[in-house]
């Protein structure tokens, strides 16, 4: 096995055993890393950092002061901003920009002695559920079955390839409406998503700043729980961060849920679902009775708006975001013509600089908060949003731990098999994920099979607002139980 | 609701994104499309629902009015397309 193969978990043993070293682990990620260009899941290398951070870590592992996270090499995703390494968030109007600060998460993750391998491809501005609206291209699913590329999802698609295909440990990510979730479940990985506020955003790309929240992308769920406690914790910088203490996650990984009471909400049981997910879905209540739990049939009627509600909410919130790209302060300015003026300078920048999905979304948000338009619409999602938060209010009063459900309506599917179909089509992708943001929970992917094709299916839990802890013990009880071991064969 | 090349045109605008008028009857419809999507929330009941304005119920906190931070001009305008003499440079806004 090869030192970039390791959990976070097995890595640091070792590392504190020494029996291997941060800067051979680090030279094995970075090999990996650049036979793997195919997947094109790192856009932004930094071979010289990691070195450095890694003789760093190494010496604070000698000294015997070694956070659990010290000399673990990382990817991390274009969307966080990190001092002096390009920070595009996959779009072209950031070309160029090198941030002169370092995001909260980052920052933690570097005080706990992290390694930073690069930056990781995604969808710009996280706009997207394939990884196909990136300025630097389409990442590649490690996962293959014909000839054809496969999407590894979106908008953390980088991440999850990166993670899949053993370029690095483990991967940041982002999930405004699944985009940690469902990438996860289409390469084989696990994905948490936490509970809005758990993590500081500051630093990190606004998209829909009541949607937005980091998370882990890990190759189990041990090391989603060591992991998110080095990235998650009070910020002032945010003020929507939570003054909470951060529980020792690893440590709640008991692998007990006997008498936990599971939901099975039946409004995620969709028309038109392929059999397969329907099956997945089975085994997974299977499991979770097996393991002692009470299964129990809920109902969260305002399921089928969430969509809905997302695309006004969401688009809403980036076209006030974004609007701060205007080539006045970072990132690209268009060649201006004789005569133009500021507005033609603003007009022509984004034009360029953002793309088609990315328009077409400020556009959305720009008619639904215009007058005449803003009650109707905007006014309208959050009154639905508002219900939809209710519904998981009334179960979890109920007595409910946790909620299981699929994670995604698919496996991956090829690249480009989208591109002619309607945006909303694309938008189903997000379809069990989406409701948990609207609710600001906490929620996992966990791969639990692989379909008659051949590829990863994923299946998701949601657990009470701060109960992280509760949720990675009930996914590690799933994981232990689905067993899945399955690694994309490399053809990279 | 369907929208008309005028109103696309006129979110455009509102947007500050340049659209060719060759590009806007495919934009229209394209946001008509998405809009037909979220005319389902007209079926939701929302009588006597507030509209939801923070996730988690909490009071933002507050912090003394003092200055915490700045006198970073340089890193400020390090990453400016057009930065002259310590200013942003932008091109003529008033006639």
């Amino acid at each position: 096995m090869n030192a970039n193969e390791l959990t976070i978990a097995a890595a640091r043993d070792a590392l504190r055993a020494g029996d291997l070293t941060a800067v051979d682990l680090t030279m094995a990620c970075l090999t990996a890393i650049d036979a793997g260009d195919g997947l094109n899941a790192f856009v932004h290398k930094t071979p010289e950092l990691a070195l450095e951070q890694a003789r760093a870590a190494d010496a604070r592992i000698a000294a015997g002061d070694a956070p659990a996270m010290c000399g673990i090499p990382l990817g991390i995703k274009d969307l966080f901003c990190t001092r002096g390494v390009s920070s595009q968030a996959g779009s072209n109007i950031l070309k160029g920009f090198k941030p002169e600060y370092e995001s909260t998460v980052t920052a933690r993750l570097f005080g706990a002695g992290a390694v930073m391998l690069g930056k990781l491809n995604m969808d710009e501005f996280a706009m997207g559920s394939s990884n196909e609206t990136s300025c630097y291209g389409n990442a590649v699913n490690p996962w293959k079955i014909d000839d054809r590329n496969l999407t590894p999802g979106g908008s953390s698609g980088g991440s999850a390839a990166a993670v899949a295909a053993d370029l690095c440990l483990a991967a940041t990510g982002t999930d405004t409406g699944g985009s940690i979730r469902q990438p996860a479940a289409f390469t084989g990985i696990v994905g948490i998503k936490p509970t809005y506020g758990r993590v500081s955003r500051w630093g990190i790309v606004a998209f829909a700043s009541s949607l937005d929240q980091a998370g882990p992308m890990t190759k189990s769920v041990r090391d989603a729980s060591i992991f998110l406690g080095a990235m998650a914790g009070h910020d002032p910088k945010d003020s929507t961060s939570a003054d909470l203490a951060v529980p020792d996650f690893e440590a709640a990984l008991t692998g007990d849920i006997r008498g936990k009471k599971i939901g099975i909400p039946r409004e995620y049981r969709m028309d038109g679902m392929p059999d397969e997910i329907e099956a997945l879905w089975a085994d997974g209540i299977a499991m979770m009775k097996d393991a002692g739990a009470e299964i129990v049939d809920i109902s969260l009627p305002h399921t089928r708006y969430a969509l809905p509600a997302y695309y006004v909410i969401a688009p809403a919130e980036a076209s006030s975001n974004l609007a701060r790209y205007d080539g006045v302060r970072y990132g690209h300015r268009a060649t201006l013509a004789p005569g133009d003026g500021i507005t033609e300078m603003y007009e022509k920048t984004r034009a360029e600089g953002f793309g088609p999905e990315v328009q077409r979304r400020i556009m959305i948000g720009t008619y639904v908060l215009s007058a005449g338009f803003y009650d109707a619409y905007y006014n309208r999602a959050r009154r639905v949003r508002a219900l939809i938060k209710r519904d998981f209010e009334t179960v979890f009063a109920e007595g409910i731990d946790a909620i299981l459900t699929p994670a995604t309506p698919s496996s991956a599917f090829g690249l480009g098999e989208m591109a002619n179909a309607d945006p909303v089509e694309m938008y189903l992708n997000d379809v069990f994920t989406v409701t948990v943001n609207l609710a600001g929970l906490p929620g996992i992917a966990v791969p639990v099979g692989l379909d008659a094709k051949g590829l990863p299916m994923g299946l998701q839990l949601i657990g009470r607002p701060w109960d992280e802890a509760g949720l990675l013990n009930h996914a590690y009880v799933l994981e232990r139980a689905a067993g899945f071991v399955a690694k994309p064969a490399k053809w990279w | 609701m369907s929208i008309d090349i005028d109103t696309a045109r006129k979110v455009a605008k509102l947007a500050r994104i340049r659209v060719e008028e060759a590009d806007l009857p495919a934009l229209a419809g394209e946001l008509s499309g998405i809009l037909g999507f979220m005319e389902q929330l007209n079926e939701v009941d929302v009588t006597g629902v507030e509209p939801m304005t923070s996730v988690t119920p909490m009071r933002l906190a507050r912090r003394a009015d003092v200055v915490t931070d700045g006198g970073y001009q340089m890193q400020v305008l390090a990453n400016a397309p057009d930065a002259r003499e310590g200013f942003f440079a932008v091109p003529k806004v008033v006639e």
